[in-house]
């Protein structure tokens, strides 16, 4: 099978989730695949695409391309597709490989297998898994006789793996005037320049439990401790004691971390739907009975002001060793 | 100013999810359904740029069997004007490609400016029929919309990304899916209930729509199995009585065991 990967670069850095979306698609293929890497002043970044699996990759580096445009992006994706004709074609579920799929696959006649965390190959055809149902279930899901398979990549599941390997081949895309009706005019970021939880590798998150806002610098400490995000839970963000940009959950973030530290949070099903594949959990709650152990990897029973300064001052010291 | 509303009737995110016997639906007799949440920021945009306005009219369309129905009559009550139903004949599960086909249909008899989706569909959570209307319709959209603003000839979108907003000038007619804090829905009140009733829900048949995925032979995306998620291993519990050895011991496992610090 042939596969082309969708690139995204962020800040002149190629995105991690794509990286593990590249890494995916040599191990299907059995080799090495083509890439596609759109925006300005990228041709360096392509380079360096070959370790993670790309043989070819088509660059489309202009001045219009600086900020993410929807016609833009997909114009290149859709470029490099017709001079690549693969069978195949993977894209990170970030934000912009979200925004892109969809958009390429109606302009294909066909559809996405979207969000998936796991996918192989069987004969000819992808297969995926999916959460649906807020990650109560699991979809296997394939694209019936579609001409063109096409599929998002949950971030932070699949692995990245860069080896030695030769520089790919770096082809320059010519996609035309893209005269876009939607133009992104700037990014804004917060003033807090938190790291997002939706990027993090690890993740602490408060709820209830924690009491009240006056309390935030207990799990702060953690948080800092363990180079996390800060994450919380519906009930707080309601409660006013924190934006919720931090909430994770069915109606906030989507995370799925390498590590989730729970404190003081019940593990109602909206919460579990936000972290529940966070690839390890610990809780800490009071209840013996909250939900949240039912996920946990490891939990304590008790307290979060007794365990959470302790853990912190644990984890600093075993940092140290 | 116009405003198109697509809205998904799906299980309310309480519901115990129980595999039906064909191995690759819910069972459905125990759901109880409601409007996608994230469609429901929708409704409330278009209708406060109508009432900004003073004129406009607020159309919602939902697709599916006739409980979709109900779904149509609350948009209603909280105040569209006007409804439309696509029956679909039966609630197996119809491909994002398919779903967007049928409503770019129905957009095309329905004079807007705002073309209304929720950020994805609780339950089947792709997050796809959106963008794909949006292309299918040739319109520009913008996606996980937080906030809007409809000034004289010019609409300003602002997407939420990964730790930052986007900040989208874009032309009419466009395609927007509302992401949570774009606005709080509000309430049907008892009027608008009542007034509900006399709004009148139009009709049209999937069947008759021409679209080939519609057919589950032709689908584009298959659901070839639904399972419950691998069963996690039972927690293991570190004993809580001294905090500081506890601490010690969760710090050792997760560097040991399952070796992620």
């Amino acid at each position: 099978m042939k596969f082309l990967v969708f690139v995204e670069q962020r800040d002149g850095k190629v995105r991690k989730a794509s990286l593990e979306a590249l890494s995916l698609a040599r191990k299907l293929a059995g080799g090495p695949v083509a890439a596609v890497l759109p925006g300005q002043g990228v041709a360096a970044l392509a380079k360096d695409l070959g370790r993670y699996g790309a043989a070819t990759v088509y660059v489309a580096d202009r001045d219009d391309l600086a900020l993410y445009s929807t016609k833009g992006y997909v114009g290149a994706l859709d470029a490099a597709a017709q001079r690549e004709s693969p069978d195949a074609v993977l894209i990170a579920a970030t934000a912009m490989g979200k925004d892109v799929a969809p958009r390429f696959a109606a302009r294909r006649d066909v559809s996405v297998l979207a969000d998936v965390m796991e996918l192989r190959v069987e004969g000819d055809r992808l297969v995926g898994s999916r959460p649906v149902y807020s990650g109560k279930a699991r979809a296997e899901v394939d694209c019936g006789k579609a001409s063109l398979q096409i599929a998002t990549t949950r971030p932070n599941v699949f692995t990245s793996e860069a080896r030695d390997g030769t520089e790919p081949k770096v082809e320059a895309l010519d996609i035309g005037t893209i005269g876009a009706r939607a133009k992104v005019v700037r990014v804004e970021v917060p003033e807090s320049k938190e790291l997002d939880v939706a990027e993090a590798d690890i993740i602490v998150s408060g709820g209830r439990g924690i009491k009240g806002p006056e309390n935030w610098p207990v799990i702060r400490d953690l948080q800092e401790a363990l180079g996390a995000a800060l994450g919380a839970s519906r009930a707080v963000v309601d409660a006013g004691w924190i934006d919720h940009q931090h909430q994770v959950g069915q109606t906030g973030k989507v995370v799925s971390p390498t590590l989730y530290v729970a404190c003081g949070i019940s593990g109602a099903i909206q919460h579990l739907a936000g972290m529940g594949t966070s690839k390890v959990i610990v809780a800490i709650n009071k209840d013996p009975e909250a939900p949240i152990f039912k996920v946990a990897t490891y939990g304590v029973v008790a307290d979060v002001f007794q365990i959470v300064p302790e853990l912190a001052k644990a984890v600093r010291a075993a940092k140290a060793e | 100013m116009n405003s198109l509303v697509c809205v998904a009737y799906v299980p309310d995110t309480e519901t115990k999810i129980k595999i039906a016997s064909d191995g690759k639906s819910i069972e459905e007799s125990d759901v109880k359904w409601i409007v996608s949440p994230y469609d429901e920021y929708g409704l409330e945009e278009a209708l406060k740029i109508k009432e900004a306005e003073g004129a406009g009219t607020v159309t919602v369309v939902g697709i599916g069997p006739e409980r979709v129905k109900t779904g149509l009559r609350e948009c209603l009550a909280r105040g569209a004007d006007e409804a439309i139903w696509v029956d679909s004949g039966d609630s197996r599960y119809l491909d994002a490609l398919a779903t967007a086909k049928a409503l770019a249909a129905i957009a095309k008899t329905v004079a807007h400016d705002f073309l209304w989706f929720g950020q994805k569909a609780v339950g089947y959570d792709e997050a796809l029929v959106g963008p794909m209307t949006a292309e299918l319709t040739g319109v520009p959209h913008v996606a996980n919309v937080v906030k809007l603003e409809v000034g004289d000839g010019k609409i300003v979108a602002h997407r939420e990304i990964e730790g930052a907003h986007e900040i989208v000038e874009c032309a009419l007619p466009m395609a927007l899916t509302a992401q949570k804090g774009l606005n709080e829905p509000r309430y049907a009140s008892l009027k608008g209930i009542m007034g509900a009733k006399k709004k009148p829900i139009a009709e049209k048949k999937l069947a008759e729509l021409g679209i080939p995925e519609a057919d589950p032979a032709n689908a584009k995306v298959r659901w070839r199995k639904l399972e419950l998620p691998p069963a996690r291993q039972a927690v293991k519990l570190v004993p809580p009585d001294d905090p500081a050895a506890a601490a010690k011991e969760l710090v050792r496992l997760l560097r040991e065991e399952a070796k992620v610090i």
